[in-house]
């Protein structure tokens, strides 16, 4: 629908910058706030001119939280979950798509089904698994007498152990597994054409073949959009990383901004905690702006 | 070069069963046209050859190998798709080599073949764009092309020419004809359109609600049709059927209605016929020729180089296809008349051909 009067225009603008307002005004304050020094920070109200203490509050954020190595673990974290779910759920969907195997569907809606168990639900279970990966097969191995046996013969005592606490593996891999990613694919896959298919079983390329001759490559905008998508909620990954990194060395950026936020009865130092988040939200906030052409592309219906 | 066996074949989906055990024998470097409305089967057919549908029954043997359990790949086949199939992210270089590229050609003579194909095509200029930047024929040719440079044993042709505008089938049938003559590479096209079966054919197969109702030349399919499903859907405008019974001294038709003197009824006094002839067989006489059936014209439709008359037999629908410079009006009367050699007696209960005139036609020279 398109209609052309100038009330309807101006009526409609303002909507739009209400809702801009809406969006932006925290963003504003925060950048605000991050630019005043102690004494006026604390001014009630707060001042909502810039003050002149901006580069210094920033300085003071990233050496007293450590911004720098912060940063490459959430960046590499990230990225890894970026990765990890765009390779798993392509594959997954590849499977359930092009595959006729006994008990597909049952599958495909299995993985749906954990949409309803995100890590929140799950995090005990999981934390468990990951402190040892080997810990449900101990138990598997326990039940059915296995570990009794081996002990009997040859007089070892079987425990197996592989904790992946304050490891990267550890952060990346339960966030790794995605029934959106996969449903994403899957609506993908069925659009393209199956005369495609066939001229590539024609042209004797096998499954695998054409799976990266073919569908990577025509993808590509999906992949782009999934790996955006997922790179910023793993940016934003609190309570997981929070849990497993005990270790400052594993520590990610969102999280370590805690360290910045005054305690009670502390210096209430807000204009440092203002400029650490302005640090921690920027990359994602590139991230958005290089990758928006392709997001949505990505997200729309197929390109002719 | 490769001759093709099909025996018993056979296909079923789920309870549905589409192909009804056919037979057929193609030879080597022979252009064959499997001619049918859409779902009589004929599509299935080609991709059960192809190798892209299970055969639920019977066996395919492509050079005396039965394929039935081959992969595409191995059963030496390439096929041109109806909407070209071609891969949007790849040039047209890239397209059409990526079946060499496949089979781990080395790159050096895999452009040097490219270049062979574009050049037999006329693709050169093009070899860098992606499909989307192609017209319709340019696409189609780079689909054969994707297919030829394989050098198959044989050619697989999914109603290749259906999305092309008229101009440019016509164009694109005697380029797939010139690229047989020169390939020699046994042929088998599906279409639905008897223009180009009609035209493309060493032989034609006429399928039907997943049989095959007639193998044969394209001008033995036309003149002797083996059944009225055939005699209806090969030739334009259709046939005219009318159905009658045999008498002593011709045929009563329509009910009793109208009497057809004939001196050389072949059949017993009695038997049910579907009577058959062609419009184009159909003279326009004066109302009154003794011997002519009596009709009212309906309408006239002007072709240019002819006209087809639509005319009223007693509510029989009947149509008259004359290159004569003759323009009725509708409404008025005129006479039709017709050689008992241009007509075909089908049975009306099973629609297959009675022989009549059989002994006085010669068999048509192959």
């Amino acid at each position: 629908m398109v209609e052309r009067t100038p009330f309807l225009n101006l009526f409609t603008h303002l909507i739009l910058f209400v809702g801009f307002v809406f969006c932006v005004a925290p963003f504003v304050v925060v950048a605000i706030a991050a630019s005043h020094n102690l004494r006026d920070v604390n001014d009630v109200p707060m001042s909502l001119l810039p003050g002149s203490d901006f580069w210094v509050n920033i300085k003071t954020a990233w050496v007293t939280a450590g911004l720098g190595p912060k940063l490459l673990n959430s960046f590499i974290v990230a990225g890894g979950v970026a990765a990890g779910k765009v390779i798993i759920s392509a594959l997954t969907a590849f499977s359930i798509v092009y595959f006729r195997f006994p008990g597909r569907m049952f599958i495909f809606w299995l993985i749906f089904v954990t949409l309803m168990l995100p890590l929140e639900v799950r995090i005990v279970p999981t934390y468990a698994v990951v402190a040892n990966v080997l810990s449900p097969y101990q138990a598997i191995f326990d039940v059915i007498g296995l570990s009794w046996l081996i002990e009997k013969v040859s007089g070892v005592q079987v425990s197996l152990s592989l904790g992946l606490l304050n490891s990267y593996p550890g952060l990346i891999l339960p966030l790794v597994a995605t029934a959106t990613g996969t449903f994403l694919y899957r609506q993908f896959f069925l659009t393209v054409p199956d005369e495609l298919t066939e001229a590539a079983r024609m042209d004797g390329a096998g499954p695998l073949r054409f799976f990266i001759d073919v569908l990577l490559p025509l993808s590509r905008n999906n992949m782009a959009a999934l790996g955006t998508i997922m790179f910023l909620w793993a940016w934003n990954q609190y309570l997981w990383p929070l849990l497993i990194t005990t270790d400052q060395s594993h520590a990610m950026a969102v999280t370590e901004l805690k360290q910045l936020i005054p305690n009670v009865g502390g210096t209430p130092e807000w204009h440092i905690a203002m400029a650490g988040t302005l640090i921690v939200m920027l990359p994602p906030l590139l991230v958005v702006v290089l990758m928006q052409r392709w997001i949505v592309r990505g997200l729309i219906a197929t390109e002719k | 070069m490769a001759s093709i066996t099909i025996r018993g074949v056979k296909k079923n989906y789920a309870k549905t069963q589409v192909v009804h055990g056919v037979d057929l024998d193609f030879a080597s470097g022979e252009f064959v046209v499997i001619l049918g409305p859409s779902g009589c089967g004929k599509s299935t057919l080609l991709r059960m050859i192809a190798g892209l549908e299970d055969i639920s029954g019977g066996t395919i043997a492509i050079d005396g190998t039965v394929v039935n359990r081959l992969e595409p790949r191995e059963r030496g086949c390439a096929m041109v798709f109806q909407n070209y199939a071609l891969y949007p992210h790849m040039s047209v270089a890239q397209n059409i080599g990526y079946s060499l590229k496949v089979a781990g050609v080395p790159s050096a003579e895999r452009t040097q073949r490219i270049q062979a194909v574009a050049r037999t095509l006329e693709l050169e200029h093009l070899l860098d764009r992606k499909p989307m930047a192609l017209s319709g024929g340019q696409r189609q040719r780079v689909a054969m092309g994707r297919a030829m440079i394989r050098e198959p044993k044989v050619f697989l042709f999914d109603e290749p020419l259906s999305n092309l505008d008229a101009k440019l089938r016509v164009q694109m049938r005697s380029e797939i004809r010139k690229l047989h003559r020169r390939l020699n590479a046994t042929s088998v096209f599906v279409t639905h359109d008897q223009v180009e079966a009609m035209t493309l054919a060493d032989r034609l197969v006429v399928m039907n609600g997943g049989r095959v109702e007639q193998v044969g030349t394209p001008a033995e399919v036309y003149s002797r049709p083996a059944s009225r499903f055939v005699a209806t859907f090969v030739g334009a405008p259709a046939m005219n059927i009318l159905e009658g019974t045999v008498e002593l001294d011709g045929l009563s038709l329509l009910g009793g209605s109208r009497h057809l003197t004939m001196t050389r009824a072949g059949l017993p006094v009695g038997t049910k016929v579907a009577m058959g002839i062609r419009p184009e067989a159909v003279r326009l006489v004066a109302p009154n020729t003794a011997g002519a059936l009596k009709a009212t014209v309906d309408l006239v439709e002007e072709l240019g180089a002819g006209r087809v008359i639509y005319v009223d037999l007693d509510g029989a629908p009947f149509s008259v296809m004359t290159s004569e410079a003759i323009h009725p009006e509708p409404g008025s009367p005129v006479g039709l008349k017709f050689s008992p050699e241009d007509m075909h007696f089908f049975s009306p209960e099973t629609g297959s051909r009675l022989d009549v005139f059989k002994a006085s036609v010669p068999e048509p020279a192959l």
